[in-house]
Protein backbone atom coordinates (compact mmCIF):
# COMPACT_ATOMS: atom_id res chain seq x y z
CA UNK A 1 0.00 0.00 0.00
CA UNK A 2 1.35 3.36 -0.74
CA UNK A 3 0.09 6.58 1.20
CA UNK A 4 0.37 10.35 0.30
CA UNK A 5 -0.34 13.63 1.40
CA UNK A 6 -1.21 16.61 0.07
CA UNK A 7 -0.68 19.91 1.35
CA UNK A 8 -2.19 22.99 -0.14
CA UNK A 9 -4.29 26.46 0.67
CA UNK A 10 -7.57 26.33 0.68
CA UNK A 11 -9.40 26.73 -3.12
CA UNK A 12 -6.16 25.39 -4.74
CA UNK A 13 -7.07 21.73 -5.41
CA UNK A 14 -5.44 19.43 -2.85
CA UNK A 15 -8.80 17.54 -1.89
CA UNK A 16 -9.21 17.60 -5.84
CA UNK A 17 -6.44 15.92 -6.57
CA UNK A 18 -6.65 13.55 -4.43
CA UNK A 19 -10.27 12.90 -5.60
CA UNK A 20 -8.78 12.72 -8.96
CA UNK A 21 -6.07 10.54 -8.37
CA UNK A 22 -8.40 8.28 -6.21
CA UNK A 23 -10.15 8.18 -9.09
CA UNK A 24 -7.92 7.42 -11.93
CA UNK A 25 -5.92 4.55 -9.39
CA UNK A 26 -9.69 2.87 -9.61
CA UNK A 27 -9.61 2.62 -13.04
CA UNK A 28 -6.16 1.10 -13.03
CA UNK A 29 -7.80 -2.25 -11.03
CA UNK A 30 -6.73 -0.67 -7.44
CA UNK A 31 -8.15 0.06 -4.52
CA UNK A 32 -8.46 3.44 -3.04
CA UNK A 33 -8.81 5.94 -0.46
CA UNK A 34 -8.89 9.89 -0.76
CA UNK A 35 -9.53 11.88 2.32
CA UNK A 36 -9.48 15.75 3.39
CA UNK A 37 -8.72 16.81 6.62
CA UNK A 38 -11.86 18.63 7.81
CA UNK A 39 -10.98 22.26 10.03
CA UNK A 40 -10.79 25.86 9.33
CA UNK A 41 -11.83 26.01 5.66
CA UNK A 42 -11.23 28.77 4.62
CA UNK A 43 -9.76 30.18 1.14
CA UNK A 44 -5.80 30.40 1.56
CA UNK A 45 -5.76 28.08 4.69
CA UNK A 46 -3.43 25.61 4.87
CA UNK A 47 -5.26 21.95 4.25
CA UNK A 48 -4.33 18.68 3.74
CA UNK A 49 -5.95 16.11 1.76
CA UNK A 50 -4.47 12.06 1.74
CA UNK A 51 -4.78 9.15 -0.63
CA UNK A 52 -4.03 5.11 -0.20
CA UNK A 53 -3.76 3.39 -3.24
CA UNK A 54 -3.43 -1.03 -3.16
CA UNK A 55 -3.82 -4.02 -4.58
CA UNK A 56 -6.02 -5.19 -1.62
CA UNK A 57 -9.23 -4.10 0.07
CA UNK A 58 -8.09 -1.17 2.16
CA UNK A 59 -9.65 -1.78 5.94
CA UNK A 60 -8.08 1.38 7.57
CA UNK A 61 -10.25 4.53 8.81
CA UNK A 62 -7.53 6.30 10.51
CA UNK A 63 -5.10 9.18 9.63
CA UNK A 64 -2.20 8.48 7.30
CA UNK A 65 0.84 9.42 9.96
CA UNK A 66 3.88 7.95 8.09
CA UNK A 67 3.45 8.99 3.89
CA UNK A 68 5.70 7.75 1.69
CA UNK A 69 4.87 10.63 -0.83
CA UNK A 70 4.34 14.34 0.05
CA UNK A 71 3.04 16.84 -2.77
CA UNK A 72 3.20 20.41 -1.98
CA UNK A 73 1.21 22.71 -3.92
CA UNK A 74 2.14 26.00 -2.53
CA UNK A 75 5.51 26.41 -1.32
CA UNK A 76 4.84 29.60 0.93
CA UNK A 77 3.54 27.04 2.84
CA UNK A 78 6.80 25.28 3.73
CA UNK A 79 7.59 28.15 6.16
CA UNK A 80 4.89 27.49 8.79
CA UNK A 81 4.04 23.86 7.76
CA UNK A 82 6.22 20.82 8.71
CA UNK A 83 5.24 19.30 5.48
CA UNK A 84 8.11 16.34 5.90
CA UNK A 85 6.08 15.22 9.17
CA UNK A 86 6.11 11.61 8.89
CA UNK A 87 7.81 11.18 5.98
CA UNK A 88 10.53 8.65 5.90
CA UNK A 89 13.78 8.93 4.56
CA UNK A 90 12.67 6.43 1.43
CA UNK A 91 10.19 9.14 1.31
CA UNK A 92 9.48 11.62 -1.84
CA UNK A 93 8.64 15.17 -2.18
CA UNK A 94 7.27 16.99 -4.58
CA UNK A 95 7.06 20.33 -4.16
CA UNK A 96 5.25 23.09 -7.11
CA UNK A 97 8.05 25.91 -7.21
CA UNK A 98 10.04 27.51 -10.02
CA UNK A 99 13.30 26.83 -7.76
CA UNK A 100 15.85 24.66 -8.56
CA UNK A 101 15.45 20.97 -6.40
CA UNK A 102 19.38 21.57 -4.90
CA UNK A 103 18.33 25.47 -4.11
CA UNK A 104 15.43 23.59 -2.06
CA UNK A 105 17.19 20.71 -0.42
CA UNK A 106 19.55 23.55 0.88
CA UNK A 107 16.43 24.53 2.68
CA UNK A 108 14.44 21.46 3.89
CA UNK A 109 15.90 19.10 6.38
CA UNK A 110 14.85 15.99 4.25
CA UNK A 111 17.20 13.23 3.30
CA UNK A 112 14.85 11.48 1.55
CA UNK A 113 14.12 12.30 -2.76
CA UNK A 114 13.14 15.73 -3.08
CA UNK A 115 11.17 16.90 -6.72
CA UNK A 116 10.47 19.80 -8.08
CA UNK A 117 8.79 21.49 -10.76
CA UNK A 118 6.95 24.58 -11.56
CA UNK A 119 3.25 23.60 -12.01
CA UNK A 120 2.08 27.53 -11.07
CA UNK A 121 3.61 28.75 -14.44
CA UNK A 122 3.24 25.61 -16.79
CA UNK A 123 -1.17 25.43 -15.84
CA UNK A 124 -0.98 29.53 -16.26
CA UNK A 125 0.64 28.46 -19.78
CA UNK A 126 -1.53 26.25 -20.66
CA UNK A 127 -5.18 25.92 -19.22
CA UNK A 128 -4.65 29.96 -18.77
CA UNK A 129 -4.76 29.89 -14.83
CA UNK A 130 -3.21 29.31 -11.42
CA UNK A 131 -4.44 25.74 -11.34
CA UNK A 132 -1.24 23.68 -9.59
CA UNK A 133 -3.39 20.36 -9.19
CA UNK A 134 -3.51 18.49 -12.21
CA UNK A 135 -0.22 18.98 -13.46
CA UNK A 136 1.13 17.84 -9.92
CA UNK A 137 -0.41 14.65 -10.04
CA UNK A 138 0.87 13.90 -13.23
CA UNK A 139 4.45 14.50 -11.81
CA UNK A 140 3.47 12.82 -8.97
CA UNK A 141 2.29 9.58 -11.07
CA UNK A 142 5.57 10.11 -13.19
CA UNK A 143 7.52 9.79 -10.65
CA UNK A 144 5.93 7.31 -8.34
CA UNK A 145 4.87 5.04 -10.87
CA UNK A 146 1.89 4.31 -8.57
CA UNK A 147 -0.11 4.18 -12.00
CA UNK A 148 1.02 3.68 -15.62
CA UNK A 149 1.26 7.36 -16.84
CA UNK A 150 -0.02 6.32 -19.90
CA UNK A 151 -3.38 4.72 -19.18
CA UNK A 152 -3.71 7.55 -16.02
CA UNK A 153 -3.35 10.10 -18.89
CA UNK A 154 -6.24 8.34 -21.33
CA UNK A 155 -8.56 8.16 -18.02
CA UNK A 156 -7.74 11.65 -17.68
CA UNK A 157 -8.48 13.06 -20.97
CA UNK A 158 -11.63 10.24 -21.11
CA UNK A 159 -13.45 11.79 -18.37
CA UNK A 160 -12.33 15.79 -19.01
CA UNK A 161 -14.16 14.84 -22.08
CA UNK A 162 -17.26 14.40 -20.20
CA UNK A 163 -16.86 16.88 -17.80
CA UNK A 164 -15.93 19.62 -19.95
CA UNK A 165 -17.73 18.77 -23.19
CA UNK A 166 -19.11 22.04 -23.88
CA UNK A 167 -15.22 23.73 -23.28
CA UNK A 168 -12.89 21.92 -25.43
CA UNK A 169 -10.25 24.12 -24.80
CA UNK A 170 -10.39 23.04 -20.66
CA UNK A 171 -9.61 19.70 -21.98
CA UNK A 172 -6.64 20.40 -23.92
CA UNK A 173 -4.78 22.87 -21.67
CA UNK A 174 -5.40 20.42 -18.73
CA UNK A 175 -4.01 17.42 -20.61
CA UNK A 176 -1.06 19.91 -22.05
CA UNK A 177 -0.36 20.94 -18.41
CA UNK A 178 -0.06 17.38 -17.21
CA UNK A 179 2.31 16.18 -19.90
CA UNK A 180 4.95 19.35 -19.76
CA UNK A 181 4.39 18.65 -15.76
CA UNK A 182 5.36 14.84 -16.41
CA UNK A 183 8.41 15.99 -18.54
CA UNK A 184 9.78 18.97 -17.07
CA UNK A 185 9.78 17.48 -13.00
CA UNK A 186 13.39 17.26 -11.94
CA UNK A 187 15.14 15.59 -9.02
CA UNK A 188 17.95 17.24 -6.88
CA UNK B 1 -25.42 -9.84 -12.41
CA UNK B 2 -22.82 -6.76 -13.19
CA UNK B 3 -21.96 -4.64 -10.30
CA UNK B 4 -20.23 -1.91 -11.73
CA UNK B 5 -16.83 -0.80 -9.18
CA UNK B 6 -17.44 3.19 -8.37
CA UNK B 7 -15.35 5.59 -6.13
CA UNK B 8 -17.91 7.23 -4.13
CA UNK B 9 -17.51 9.31 -0.52
CA UNK B 10 -20.07 7.71 1.90
CA UNK B 11 -22.37 10.45 1.07
CA UNK B 12 -22.37 10.11 -2.79
CA UNK B 13 -22.56 6.08 -1.67
CA UNK B 14 -25.38 6.96 0.18
CA UNK B 15 -27.69 9.46 -2.20
CA UNK B 16 -27.54 6.96 -5.08
CA UNK B 17 -29.14 4.11 -2.83
CA UNK B 18 -31.77 6.55 -2.64
CA UNK B 19 -31.76 7.27 -6.27
CA UNK B 20 -32.42 3.81 -6.78
CA UNK B 21 -34.43 3.39 -4.09
CA UNK B 22 -36.22 6.10 -6.01
CA UNK B 23 -38.89 6.87 -3.20
CA UNK B 24 -42.34 8.70 -3.29
CA UNK B 25 -41.39 11.37 -0.96
CA UNK B 26 -37.70 13.00 0.62
CA UNK B 27 -37.70 16.04 2.83
CA UNK B 28 -34.78 17.51 4.17
CA UNK B 29 -32.99 20.06 5.38
CA UNK B 30 -29.11 20.32 5.08
CA UNK B 31 -26.81 20.39 7.84
CA UNK B 32 -22.58 19.47 8.08
CA UNK B 33 -21.66 16.59 7.44
CA UNK B 34 -24.66 15.62 5.60
CA UNK B 35 -25.66 17.85 3.68
CA UNK B 36 -23.86 16.31 0.26
CA UNK B 37 -26.45 13.15 0.41
CA UNK B 38 -29.63 15.52 0.28
CA UNK B 39 -27.51 18.11 -2.06
CA UNK B 40 -26.75 15.37 -4.22
CA UNK B 41 -30.12 14.04 -3.89
CA UNK B 42 -32.14 16.97 -4.97
CA UNK B 43 -30.20 17.21 -8.15
CA UNK B 44 -30.87 14.12 -9.27
CA UNK B 45 -34.65 15.44 -8.16
CA UNK B 46 -33.83 18.61 -10.88
CA UNK B 47 -32.62 16.04 -13.58
CA UNK B 48 -35.52 13.99 -13.22
CA UNK B 49 -33.33 10.93 -12.54
CA UNK B 50 -36.34 9.82 -9.57
CA UNK B 51 -40.47 10.67 -9.70
CA UNK B 52 -39.47 11.59 -6.01
CA UNK B 53 -41.47 14.24 -4.63
CA UNK B 54 -38.51 16.81 -2.77
CA UNK B 55 -40.27 18.85 -0.02
CA UNK B 56 -37.08 21.73 0.83
CA UNK B 57 -38.46 22.79 4.52
CA UNK B 58 -37.04 25.26 6.90
CA UNK B 59 -35.78 23.33 9.62
CA UNK B 60 -35.33 19.26 10.41
CA UNK B 61 -38.28 19.54 12.72
CA UNK B 62 -40.12 20.53 9.82
CA UNK B 63 -38.57 17.55 7.75
CA UNK B 64 -39.44 14.51 10.37
CA UNK B 65 -42.71 16.10 10.54
CA UNK B 66 -43.42 16.01 6.57
CA UNK B 67 -41.77 12.74 6.71
CA UNK B 68 -43.91 11.34 8.87
CA UNK B 69 -47.22 13.04 6.79
CA UNK B 70 -46.29 11.83 3.86
CA UNK B 71 -45.41 7.94 4.91
CA UNK B 72 -48.71 8.02 6.99
CA UNK B 73 -50.44 8.81 3.62
CA UNK B 74 -48.83 5.59 2.10
CA UNK B 75 -45.94 7.27 0.06
CA UNK B 76 -42.42 5.26 0.29
CA UNK B 77 -40.23 8.27 2.40
CA UNK B 78 -36.68 8.91 3.34
CA UNK B 79 -34.93 11.71 4.60
CA UNK B 80 -31.15 12.73 5.62
CA UNK B 81 -29.28 14.65 8.74
CA UNK B 82 -26.94 15.10 11.46
CA UNK B 83 -25.66 15.83 15.06
CA UNK B 84 -28.22 19.18 15.40
CA UNK B 85 -30.38 18.65 13.04
CA UNK B 86 -31.16 15.08 14.63
CA UNK B 87 -31.40 16.94 17.92
CA UNK B 88 -34.03 18.95 16.07
CA UNK B 89 -35.91 16.35 15.04
CA UNK B 90 -36.25 14.94 18.57
CA UNK B 91 -39.93 15.37 19.25
CA UNK B 92 -40.81 13.77 15.85
CA UNK B 93 -38.29 10.85 16.04
CA UNK B 94 -40.63 9.47 18.77
CA UNK B 95 -43.86 10.08 16.70
CA UNK B 96 -42.50 8.51 13.63
CA UNK B 97 -41.65 5.30 15.54
CA UNK B 98 -44.36 5.47 17.71
CA UNK B 99 -47.02 5.52 14.50
CA UNK B 100 -45.07 2.64 13.46
CA UNK B 101 -44.00 4.39 10.31
CA UNK B 102 -41.25 3.10 8.08
CA UNK B 103 -39.38 6.05 7.19
CA UNK B 104 -35.40 5.13 6.59
CA UNK B 105 -32.88 8.07 7.51
CA UNK B 106 -29.69 8.52 6.31
CA UNK B 107 -27.79 9.97 9.74
CA UNK B 108 -23.89 11.09 9.45
CA UNK B 109 -22.80 10.75 13.08
CA UNK B 110 -21.28 14.07 14.62
CA UNK B 111 -20.93 15.61 17.76
CA UNK B 112 -23.31 17.05 20.06
CA UNK B 113 -22.50 21.04 20.81
CA UNK B 114 -21.61 22.27 23.06
CA UNK B 115 -18.61 23.09 22.63
CA UNK B 116 -19.44 23.11 18.54
CA UNK B 117 -17.98 20.63 16.54
CA UNK B 118 -18.67 19.27 13.08
CA UNK B 119 -16.53 15.95 14.11
CA UNK B 120 -17.35 12.69 13.94
CA UNK B 121 -18.98 10.90 17.52
CA UNK B 122 -21.74 8.76 17.82
CA UNK B 123 -23.79 11.18 20.53
CA UNK B 124 -26.17 12.20 18.16
CA UNK B 125 -28.04 8.64 17.15
CA UNK B 126 -27.24 7.41 20.83
CA UNK B 127 -29.26 10.14 21.99
CA UNK B 128 -31.89 8.83 19.69
CA UNK B 129 -31.61 4.95 20.72
CA UNK B 130 -34.98 4.83 23.22
CA UNK B 131 -36.88 5.98 20.57
CA UNK B 132 -38.23 3.07 18.34
CA UNK B 133 -35.87 3.04 15.74
CA UNK B 134 -33.95 0.57 14.08
CA UNK B 135 -30.01 1.80 14.22
CA UNK B 136 -27.84 0.27 11.62
CA UNK B 137 -24.15 1.46 11.78
CA UNK B 138 -21.40 1.26 8.37
CA UNK B 139 -17.81 0.40 8.54
CA UNK B 140 -17.48 1.90 5.08
CA UNK B 141 -19.08 3.41 2.32
CA UNK B 142 -19.71 -0.13 0.78
CA UNK B 143 -21.80 -0.68 4.27
CA UNK B 144 -23.82 2.31 4.19
CA UNK B 145 -24.65 1.66 0.66
CA UNK B 146 -26.11 -1.88 0.97
CA UNK B 147 -27.51 -0.83 4.49
CA UNK B 148 -29.38 1.99 2.91
CA UNK B 149 -30.86 -0.58 0.64
CA UNK B 150 -31.87 -3.64 2.98
CA UNK B 151 -33.42 -0.66 5.41
CA UNK B 152 -35.97 -0.04 2.91
CA UNK B 153 -37.56 -4.22 3.41
CA UNK B 154 -36.40 -3.93 7.04
CA UNK B 155 -38.56 -0.71 7.85
CA UNK B 156 -41.49 -1.72 5.86
CA UNK B 157 -41.70 -5.74 6.67
CA UNK B 158 -45.26 -6.21 7.88
CA UNK B 159 -43.86 -7.94 11.17
CA UNK B 160 -41.54 -4.80 11.81
CA UNK B 161 -43.65 -1.30 10.73
CA UNK B 162 -40.80 0.65 12.83
CA UNK B 163 -37.89 3.47 11.07
CA UNK B 164 -35.03 3.18 10.27
CA UNK B 165 -31.83 5.03 10.89
CA UNK B 166 -28.39 4.21 8.72
CA UNK B 167 -25.10 5.93 9.83
CA UNK B 168 -22.05 6.58 8.64
CA UNK B 169 -19.28 7.97 10.75
CA UNK B 170 -18.97 11.68 9.86
CA UNK B 171 -15.98 13.17 7.60
CA UNK B 172 -14.15 9.22 8.16
CA UNK B 173 -16.51 7.62 5.70
CA UNK B 174 -19.04 10.91 4.55
CA UNK B 175 -16.31 12.10 3.05
CA UNK B 176 -13.83 9.73 2.23
CA UNK B 177 -13.66 8.63 -1.32
CA UNK B 178 -13.82 4.31 -1.80
CA UNK B 179 -13.95 2.46 -3.84
CA UNK B 180 -17.70 0.79 -3.53
CA UNK B 181 -19.88 -1.96 -5.73
CA UNK B 182 -23.06 -0.80 -7.09
CA UNK B 183 -25.86 -2.68 -8.08
CA UNK B 184 -27.75 -1.89 -11.61
CA UNK B 185 -31.08 0.25 -10.66
CA UNK B 186 -33.51 -2.93 -11.55
CA UNK B 187 -31.80 -5.52 -8.93
CA UNK B 188 -32.28 -2.73 -6.15
CA UNK B 189 -35.80 -1.66 -7.33
CA UNK B 190 -36.58 -5.87 -7.47
CA UNK B 191 -34.80 -6.45 -3.90
CA UNK B 192 -36.82 -3.79 -2.36
CA UNK B 193 -40.31 -4.42 -4.06
CA UNK B 194 -43.12 -2.68 -4.19
CA UNK B 195 -44.64 -0.55 -1.06
CA UNK B 196 -47.40 -1.79 0.10
CA UNK B 197 -48.40 -0.09 3.47
CA UNK B 198 -50.85 -2.28 5.90
CA UNK B 199 -53.04 0.88 6.73
CA UNK B 200 -52.67 4.72 4.58
CA UNK B 201 -54.67 7.70 5.21
CA UNK B 202 -55.41 8.11 1.62
CA UNK B 203 -57.21 4.54 1.75
CA UNK B 204 -60.62 5.99 1.65
CA UNK B 205 -61.94 2.23 1.98
CA UNK B 206 -60.06 1.61 5.43
CA UNK B 207 -60.27 5.60 7.16
CA UNK B 208 -58.21 5.18 10.10
CA UNK B 209 -57.06 7.94 12.71
CA UNK B 210 -52.93 8.61 12.63
CA UNK B 211 -52.31 9.86 16.65
CA UNK B 212 -54.69 9.01 18.16
CA UNK B 213 -54.38 10.23 22.43
CA UNK B 214 -53.87 7.15 24.25
CA UNK B 215 -54.23 7.63 27.99
CA UNK B 216 -53.82 5.04 30.85
CA UNK B 217 -56.13 2.51 28.84
CA UNK B 218 -53.62 1.75 25.87
CA UNK B 219 -50.15 3.63 25.99
CA UNK B 220 -48.88 1.01 27.13
CA UNK B 221 -49.76 -1.61 24.83
CA UNK B 222 -49.07 0.33 22.00
CA UNK B 223 -45.44 0.85 23.25
CA UNK B 224 -44.73 -3.21 24.18
CA UNK B 225 -46.17 -3.50 20.75
CA UNK B 226 -42.92 -1.29 19.34
CA UNK B 227 -40.94 -3.78 21.56
CA UNK B 228 -42.34 -6.94 20.11
CA UNK B 229 -41.84 -5.05 16.75
CA UNK B 230 -38.01 -4.85 17.68
CA UNK B 231 -37.52 -8.47 18.59
CA UNK B 232 -39.33 -9.72 14.86
CA UNK B 233 -37.01 -7.18 13.73
CA UNK B 234 -33.99 -9.35 14.77
CA UNK B 235 -35.01 -11.81 12.80
CA UNK B 236 -35.95 -9.79 10.08
CA UNK B 237 -32.77 -7.66 9.46
CA UNK B 238 -30.81 -11.53 9.57
CA UNK B 239 -33.46 -12.54 6.37
CA UNK B 240 -33.14 -9.69 4.34
CA UNK B 241 -29.05 -9.76 5.16
CA UNK B 242 -29.05 -13.19 3.68
CA UNK B 243 -30.91 -12.39 1.15
CA UNK B 244 -29.36 -9.56 -0.16
CA UNK B 245 -25.84 -11.81 0.29
CA UNK B 246 -27.38 -14.64 -1.89
CA UNK B 247 -28.40 -12.11 -4.05
CA UNK B 248 -25.18 -9.74 -4.43
CA UNK B 249 -23.01 -11.47 -2.66
CA UNK B 250 -21.77 -10.10 0.55
CA UNK B 251 -23.33 -11.33 4.10
CA UNK B 252 -25.01 -8.66 6.46
CA UNK B 253 -26.20 -9.97 10.14
CA UNK B 254 -26.34 -8.36 13.35
CA UNK B 255 -23.03 -8.35 14.36
CA UNK B 256 -19.84 -9.44 12.68
CA UNK B 257 -16.83 -11.58 14.29
CA UNK B 258 -13.43 -11.01 13.04
CA UNK B 259 -11.02 -12.96 14.32
CA UNK B 260 -12.98 -14.03 17.52
CA UNK B 261 -13.58 -17.59 18.35
CA UNK B 262 -10.41 -18.31 19.19
CA UNK B 263 -9.84 -14.67 20.91
CA UNK B 264 -8.50 -14.46 24.42
CA UNK B 265 -8.29 -10.99 23.82
CA UNK B 266 -11.16 -8.96 22.49
CA UNK B 267 -12.48 -5.09 21.75
CA UNK B 268 -16.09 -4.52 20.87
CA UNK B 269 -16.71 -1.39 18.16
CA UNK B 270 -19.28 0.01 16.58
CA UNK B 271 -18.06 1.98 12.82
CA UNK B 272 -15.27 2.96 11.03
CA UNK B 273 -12.85 1.88 14.07
CA UNK B 274 -13.75 -1.55 13.07
CA UNK B 275 -11.74 -1.76 9.83
CA UNK B 276 -9.02 -0.07 11.68
CA UNK B 277 -8.79 -2.46 14.15
CA UNK B 278 -8.80 -5.29 12.08
CA UNK B 279 -5.92 -4.23 10.59
CA UNK B 280 -4.69 -3.92 14.10
CA UNK B 281 -5.92 -7.33 14.55
CA UNK B 282 -4.29 -8.68 11.51
CA UNK B 283 -1.01 -7.64 12.74
CA UNK B 284 -1.28 -8.99 16.10
CA UNK B 285 -2.29 -12.95 15.03
CA UNK B 286 1.00 -12.34 13.39
CA UNK B 287 3.00 -12.09 16.57
CA UNK B 288 0.92 -14.82 18.30
CA UNK B 289 -1.84 -12.57 19.95
CA UNK B 290 -4.91 -14.11 20.30
CA UNK B 291 -6.86 -10.82 19.65
CA UNK B 292 -10.02 -10.64 17.93
CA UNK B 293 -13.12 -8.01 17.35
CA UNK B 294 -16.56 -8.31 17.92
CA UNK B 295 -18.60 -5.55 15.54
CA UNK B 296 -21.78 -3.98 16.07
CA UNK B 297 -23.58 -3.30 13.03
CA UNK B 298 -26.98 -3.44 14.76
CA UNK B 299 -27.18 -1.46 17.94
CA UNK B 300 -31.38 -1.30 17.95
CA UNK B 301 -32.49 -3.79 18.12
CA UNK B 302 -29.84 -4.62 20.17
CA UNK B 303 -28.88 -8.33 19.63
CA UNK B 304 -27.76 -9.07 23.37
CA UNK B 305 -27.98 -13.09 23.01
CA UNK B 306 -25.81 -13.10 20.30
CA UNK B 307 -23.38 -10.57 22.03
CA UNK B 308 -23.20 -12.69 24.43
CA UNK B 309 -22.53 -16.02 23.16
CA UNK B 310 -19.97 -14.00 21.24
CA UNK B 311 -18.05 -12.82 24.11
CA UNK B 312 -19.04 -15.10 26.57
CA UNK B 313 -16.03 -17.09 26.05
CA UNK B 314 -13.27 -14.69 25.69
CA UNK B 315 -10.80 -13.54 28.98
CA UNK B 316 -10.89 -9.88 28.06
CA UNK B 317 -12.89 -7.32 26.56
CA UNK B 318 -12.74 -4.07 26.42
CA UNK B 319 -15.99 -1.89 24.56
CA UNK B 320 -15.21 1.12 22.60
CA UNK B 321 -17.80 3.85 22.84
CA UNK B 322 -17.43 6.74 20.72
CA UNK B 323 -20.08 8.61 22.63
CA UNK B 324 -20.68 9.34 26.77
CA UNK B 325 -23.48 8.52 28.77
CA UNK B 326 -22.22 12.05 30.88
CA UNK B 327 -22.61 10.88 34.41
CA UNK B 328 -23.27 7.42 34.02
CA UNK B 329 -21.47 4.33 34.07
CA UNK B 330 -19.52 4.08 30.56
CA UNK B 331 -20.94 4.80 27.30
CA UNK B 332 -23.77 3.48 25.87
CA UNK B 333 -22.37 -0.57 24.08
CA UNK B 334 -20.49 -0.56 27.55
CA UNK B 335 -23.25 -0.84 29.68
CA UNK B 336 -25.54 -2.81 27.08
CA UNK B 337 -22.96 -5.27 26.12
CA UNK B 338 -21.96 -5.74 30.31
CA UNK B 339 -25.49 -5.94 30.87
CA UNK B 340 -25.89 -8.68 28.20
CA UNK B 341 -22.76 -10.71 29.36
CA UNK B 342 -24.83 -11.17 32.84
CA UNK B 343 -26.53 -13.90 32.94
CA UNK B 344 -23.59 -15.61 31.23
CA UNK B 345 -22.26 -18.75 33.32
CA UNK B 346 -18.98 -17.81 31.83
CA UNK B 347 -17.86 -13.71 31.71
CA UNK B 348 -15.12 -12.14 30.56
CA UNK B 349 -13.12 -9.29 32.54
CA UNK B 350 -14.95 -6.06 31.08
CA UNK B 351 -14.12 -2.74 30.93
CA UNK B 352 -15.43 0.34 28.91
CA UNK B 353 -13.52 2.86 26.86
CA UNK B 354 -14.39 6.09 25.74
CA UNK B 355 -12.67 7.39 22.86
CA UNK B 356 -13.06 9.68 19.71
CA UNK B 357 -15.41 12.63 21.05
CA UNK B 358 -15.75 15.29 18.47
CA UNK B 359 -13.59 13.89 15.95
CA UNK B 360 -10.67 13.16 17.97
CA UNK B 361 -8.32 10.47 15.95
CA UNK B 362 -8.06 6.78 16.72
CA UNK B 363 -5.45 5.47 15.09
CA UNK B 364 -3.64 2.07 14.77
CA UNK B 365 -0.95 2.50 17.51
CA UNK B 366 -3.51 3.61 20.14
CA UNK B 367 -5.59 0.13 19.79
CA UNK B 368 -2.76 -1.83 19.18
CA UNK B 369 -1.86 -0.03 22.92
CA UNK B 370 -5.44 -1.02 24.00
CA UNK B 371 -4.63 -4.68 23.40
CA UNK B 372 -1.39 -4.54 25.04
CA UNK B 373 -3.00 -3.39 28.02
CA UNK B 374 -5.66 -6.12 27.97
CA UNK B 375 -2.88 -8.79 27.71
CA UNK B 376 -0.82 -7.09 30.42
CA UNK B 377 -4.00 -7.25 32.72
CA UNK B 378 -3.34 -3.27 32.90
CA UNK B 379 -7.11 -2.22 32.27
CA UNK B 380 -9.43 -2.45 35.55
CA UNK B 381 -12.38 -4.97 34.82
CA UNK B 382 -15.49 -3.31 35.54
CA UNK B 383 -14.04 0.15 35.17
CA UNK B 384 -14.65 3.00 32.33
CA UNK B 385 -11.31 4.83 31.36
CA UNK B 386 -11.09 7.19 28.62
CA UNK B 387 -8.49 6.68 25.62
CA UNK B 388 -6.74 9.78 23.83
CA UNK B 389 -7.87 12.61 26.25
CA UNK B 390 -6.12 15.08 27.65
CA UNK B 391 -5.90 15.04 31.71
Amino acid sequence: MIEIRWHGRGGQGAKTAALLLADAALSAGKYVQAFPEYGPERMGAPVQSFNRIDEQPILMHCPVKSPKVVVVLDPTLMASVNVTAGLGPDGMLIINTGLDAVEIKKSVKFDGKIFTVDASKISEETIGKNIPNTPMLAALVKITGVLDFKSMMEDTEKKLAKKFAHRPEVIEGNIQSMKRAAEEVKSA
Amino acid sequence: MQKTILAKTGNEAMALAMKQINPDVVAAYPITPATEIVQIFSQYVADGEVKTEFVAVESEHSAMSACIGSCAAGARTMTGTSSQGLALMYEMIYIAAGLRLPIVMADVNRALAAPINIHCDHSDTMGCRDAGWIHIFSENAQEAYDSMIQAMRIAEHRDVRLPVMVTTDGFIISHGMERIDTLPDAEVQSFIGKYDPMMHLLDIKKPYTVGAINLTDYYFEHRRAMVDAQNNALKVIKEVGAEFGKKFDTNYGLIEKYQLDDAELAIVALGSTCGTAKVVIDKLRKQGVKAGLLKIRVFRPFPAEEIARALENIQTVAVLDRSDSIGGFGGPVFTEVRSALYGSAKKPRIAGVIYGLGGREIDMEQIEGLFMDLKAGQVKADSVSYLGVRD
